[in-house]
């Protein structure tokens, strides 16, 4: 039974072990010395347990009497979270050996919260999830302040700490309220107690807490404040980690939680999921056109995105679910590009993230500019980009659902939010030609292809999406039943 | 030949591939290498494209030369061409030939130029040939992404503003679009137009937040699409973002936007508005009829007082797009005729003025009238061009203009004649601007002292009107050349309007009772 149990999250243990392993090699050996190969090992390892996930297990299986569920929903996430946090794990090596922020810690703290991240989207139990989130975080809150010596890193991670630290209690009351009212910590069991007739008030109560705790993590509007300071304040690879692989999880815990706990009383939390999401991308939108700084402004961008995706979520049907999935890994491909170009932003050979320096920088590097100009179009949502496309699913779902309004006030919101995508295009294709810019040429190849490849992805995965459209469709249907 | 409208439509597109991936540099000959490659691939597009015309079944109502492949979601890559569409296909791909020669002496970054005009043949002979509602979309609003950089990045000295207003305006109109088109995917289970041309949308009246929609879906779906064709076209009020695309973007931009961006409105209504919500659109019609009638009459009278020479022909743009609304509202076989009739003649005579402006704005860097007078002294074969067109803009008989204002005029007397008296009274106007506008740049003593030296229209510039003139000129005095390939085709949308109609006027009936 335990071995059968164990098999089941081989995957976690493995990464879990490899981690603890290195850091004790590292510890004994050469130190920040063996950062460089371990950052490639680590990348590989998340890689390769992403592909034998994608390509091994089939239907649903539980583990630990329920408090692990493994289902395609949770593959389906998993993969996207180990294959993003790998890419961003190879972005960062050169940008990091190059500000002498490259610490051995750096790549094992990465897989330490993916094996939280994994935990938190095959969670079936309150506990297990309070615990891959907390994995998760803890990793989190010390790389977001990696650079020591900064002011802002070292703030970042302080104010993301603090603020972690109450969204987790909040999560905790919440969950301690479900208990009392349900009597068990079990998904599967909560469930049940709401299908014997009205969901009770205390339970709501406890709900609404949850749902409050899981969107700080997300960074849905009100619970947005930390996200422009960390964001700005992290180094920019922790950035670019932060604005991905944590999103997916946090949002996979998200449809988890309120699928499988909270199944059957769709219509108790989806006008809350509404309201998070109207907000969020509103102020996402209204927000980010008066930012000077890069960083900040893909901060408020990521909010008005997730906002997008809980407009799949408040779907509360399949289609709902897939529509998030598939936004989730369209947003996460497009932000693994847009980092890579804001990691290659250099003058004089410093780091810049002033959107004023982008000035003319297509007379400089046409190519690097217009794949930036695909994927700030794609970002915006215009099409034949596929961040239409992900945009359409989300459209689709909600107004499926019934909630019209919410896809009008989505549309609105994306028109707002086009003004500051188109900004940055300005400064790079229309800018002032005595201004000075950034450096040009001498970038990094590594940053160069995930840019590239990035940006391709964009327009030619309006083909078939390479499959990721029938993978989140078969996954978003595990969920629901 | 299975895919002759996706050859047609993604010619353009990879010769843009070949020119952003083989050729390098900045010089002279990789820049002429870019005009010559672009110009080769447009004339291709022009070539082949009449092998769609060549085949082309005017007596068959249907989709012709269907192409048609499972997508994502559901959703169809499929093209087609009727009587309705296939003209704007040969309008489009007539053009832009021209609008590449007419960019021959663009020296700042050629090869985006090229690509981005490029990019934008294929979005707009996709719009044309779409026959799903997203792909439809799809290229619809990917126009945008390149017409944005033709006016920010080789437009005039206020190109920032033009650009941005363009773009923001146009997206919004969209979006609205984007979710209708969601819903009638919700409300039909499918996004391919030709199953939607015979779904019937619900039109029962019902109340939504206390206001009463008298049309019900129909009518909110109607109102969606209008938001974004009505900006495309543009109708008053929303047209204020056209004069200043127009006068920032190059002279190459504005001819595309005036000959071909704007028939997309046009195309779009009769495409989706009319023949998919005939209820809606019946409840509509009084307000687009005086929307078109003071549209007609407010832009004729702004184009007046205008100064700046391409804000005036913009203006007047603006105008004549009000006979198309005006037309495609009469909804009888000679309104949506004329309609049809009026979007490609408009195509060739505002392109080719954008174009008579462009030929002195090359030789004096401005375009104030002002600065302007007594043309005809050094450069007669201009002025003599020049006046063709201001005459056909005028709707002189015997040029095209004439053909498509006398039978939007003429259908739209029949339903409306009021409508019809107030847009008339825009015909003397449009007289009055037009040839005010030549008296001031041509006519008169050359007295200016800068323009002593101007010299006449180069042969390039003689060979890129030539094909002009003679659309112009044939088609106004032979217009079944249209007329002939339009008829089938628009007596079956009429034909199915009245249908429509008289049904739902029965079925209200029979619930009242």
């Amino acid at each position: 039974m335990v071995s059968a149990d164990l098999t089941l999250v081989l995957p976690e243990i493995l990464l879990a072990l490899y981690a603890m392993g290195m850091l004790i090699v590292a510890v004994y050996t050469t130190k920040d010395g063996l950062a460089p190969t371990l950052i490639w090992m680590t990348a590989a390892v998340m890689a390769a347990l992403g592909l034998w996930i994608a390509t091994t297990g089939e239907g649903t299986a539980t583990a630990f009497n329920g408090m692990l569920v493994l289902d395609g929903f949770a593959r389906f996430a998993k993969v996207t979270i180990l294959l993003s946090a790998a890419a961003v794990l190879i972005m960062s090596e050169a940008y990091m050996k190059s500000r002498d922020l490259l610490r051995f810690e750096y790549p094992l703290l990465v897989a330490l919260s993916a094996v939280g991240m994994m935990v938190m989207v095959s969670a079936g139990d309150l506990m297990a999830l309070y615990m891959g989130l907390e994995l998760q975080s803890l990793a989190l809150y010390v790389v977001a302040s990696l650079r020591r010596d900064s002011v802002k890193s070292t703030e970042a991670g302080l104010k993301y700490f603090v603020l972690g630290a109450l969204s987790s209690g909040l999560l905790l009351y919440g969950a301690s309220l479900v208990y009392g009212y349900a009597g068990t910590t079990l998904f599967s069991g909560i469930i049940e107690t709401a299908q014997h007739g009205e969901v009770s008030v205390g339970l709501l109560f406890g709900l609404v807490f949850l749902i409050s705790g899981m969107a700080f993590k997300v960074s849905a509007v009100p619970f947005h404040m930390w996200t422009p300071d960390v964001y700005e304040g992290s180094p920019t690879p922790v950035t670019a980690f932060f604005a991905t692989a944590p999103k997916v999880a946090a949002m996979g815990l998200f449809a988890r939680v309120l699928h499988d706990a909270f199944g059957n009383a769709v219509s108790d939390w989806s006008q809350i999921i509404a309201l998070l999401s109207v907000l969020s991308m509103f102020l996402g939108a209204v927000a980010a056109i008066g930012q000077t700084n890069i960083k900040r402004l893909m901060a408020f961008s990521s909010i008005a995105h997730m906002g997008y995706a809980l407009m799949g979520l408040a779907a509360g049907t399949v289609l709902g679910v897939q529509a998030m999935l598939i936004y989730m890994a369209i947003y996460v491909t497009m932000n693994i590009g847009t980092f890579a170009f804001i990691l290659m932003m250099e003058k004089d050979g410093q780091p810049v993230t002033d959107i004023a320096s982008l000035n003319m920088y297509a007379k400089r590097e046409p190519g690097k500019a217009l794949a930036m100009l695909v994927l700030l179009f794609s970002l915006a949502g215009v099409p034949p980009m596929l961040g239409f496309f992900g945009k359409f699913y989300v459209l689709r779902a909600a107004y499926e659902a019934g909630l019209a309004w919410l896809a009008i006030a989505g549309v609105v919101a994306s028109v707002i939010g086009a003004y500051y995508y188109l900004r940055i295009v300005f400064f790079m294709y229309f800018g002032d030609e005595s201004k000075e810019g950034l450096d040009s040429g001498g970038s990094n190849t590594v940053l160069w292809g995930f840019l590239m490849a990035s940006a391709a992805i964009m327009v030619l995965g309006i083909a078939n999406m390479f499959g990721v459209e029938t993978a989140a469709a078969a996954a978003a249907e595990t969920l629901l039943n | 030949m299975d895919n002759l409208l996706s050859i047609v439509t993604f010619i353009p597109a990879g010769a843009a591939l070949i020119l952003a991936v083989f050729l390098r540099g900045d010089d002279e000959a990789a820049n002429r290498n870019a005009k010559w490659l672009a110009m080769a691939a447009t004339t291709m597009t022009f070539l082949v494209s009449l092998f769609i015309l060549a085949e082309f079944d005017p007596n068959d109502t249907g989709f012709q030369f269907v192409e048609q492949a499972p997508w994502l979601l559901g959703l169809q890559y499929k093209m087609g061409v009727d009587g309705i569409s296939v003209l704007f296909v040969m309008l489009t791909t007539f053009m832009m030939p021209l609008v590449i020669a007419a960019s021959w002496n663009v020296t700042e970054r050629v090869k985006e130029y090229m690509i981005a005009f490029l990019m934008l043949e294929t979005l707009m002979l996709g719009v044309f040939m779409a026959l799903d509602l997203v792909l439809f979309y799809l290229f619809f609003e990917a126009g945008l992404i390149p017409m944005f950089l033709i006016i920010g990045i080789w437009g005039g000295a206020n190109r920032i503003y033009a650009s941005f207003k363009f773009f923001l305006y146009t997206f919004l109109g969209s979006v609205l679009m984007l979710v209708a088109m969601v819903g009638m995917f919700a409300d039909a289970g499918t996004t391919d137009i030709e199953v939607l041309l015979k779904h019937q949308f619900a039109f029962e009246t019902f109340s939504v937040a206390g206001v009463t929609v008298v049309g019900g879906l129909q009518t909110l779906l109607f109102l969606a699409f209008f938001a974004s064709f009505a900006v495309k076209m543009p109708m008053w009020p929303v047209h204020t973002w056209l004069p200043d695309a127009h006068v920032q973007a190059p002279t190459a931009g504005s001819v595309v936007l005036a000959a071909i961006l704007l028939k997309m409105g046009g195309y779009g209504f009769l495409r989706f508005s009319l023949p998919m919500f005939p209820v809606g659109s019946e409840v509509m019609t009084p307000l687009v009829l005086w929307m078109s009638a003071i549209a007609i009459v407010y832009t004729s009278l702004v184009a007046l007082v205008q100064e700046d020479m391409k804000k005036l022909i913009a203006y007047s743009s603006v105008a004549h797009m009000g006979f198309v609304t005006m037309g495609i509202f009469a909804a009888n076989q000679q309104g949506v005729d004329g309609a049809i009739f009026q979007m490609i003649s408009h195509g060739f005579i505002s392109g080719a003025l954008f174009l008579c402006v462009g030929v002195i704005y090359d030789r004096m860097h401005t375009r104030d009238i002002d600065a302007y007078g007594g043309l005809v002294n050094r450069m007669p074969a201009y002025a003599l061009i020049f006046m063709l067109f201001t005459m056909a803009n005028v709707g002189l008989p015997g040029t095209s203009g004439f053909v498509g204002e006398f039978l939007t005029l003429m259908a739209v007397f029949q339903v409306n004649t009021w409508v019809a008296a107030v847009a008339t009274t825009g015909v003397i106007l449009s007289a009055a601007y037009a040839l005010w506008l030549y008296r001031r740049v041509v006519m008169g003593d050359l007295i200016k002292e800068s323009l002593r030296s101007i010299s006449d229209m180069t042969s390039r510039e003689r060979w890129i009107f030539a094909p002009l003139v003679a659309m112009t000129l044939l088609l106004g005095v032979y217009p079944a050349l249209v007329l002939d390939i339009t008829g089938p085709a628009v007596a079956a949308l009429v034909g199915n309007y009245d249908t429509a109609l008289t049904a739902a006027e029965a079925a209200s009936q029979l619930a009242s009772n």
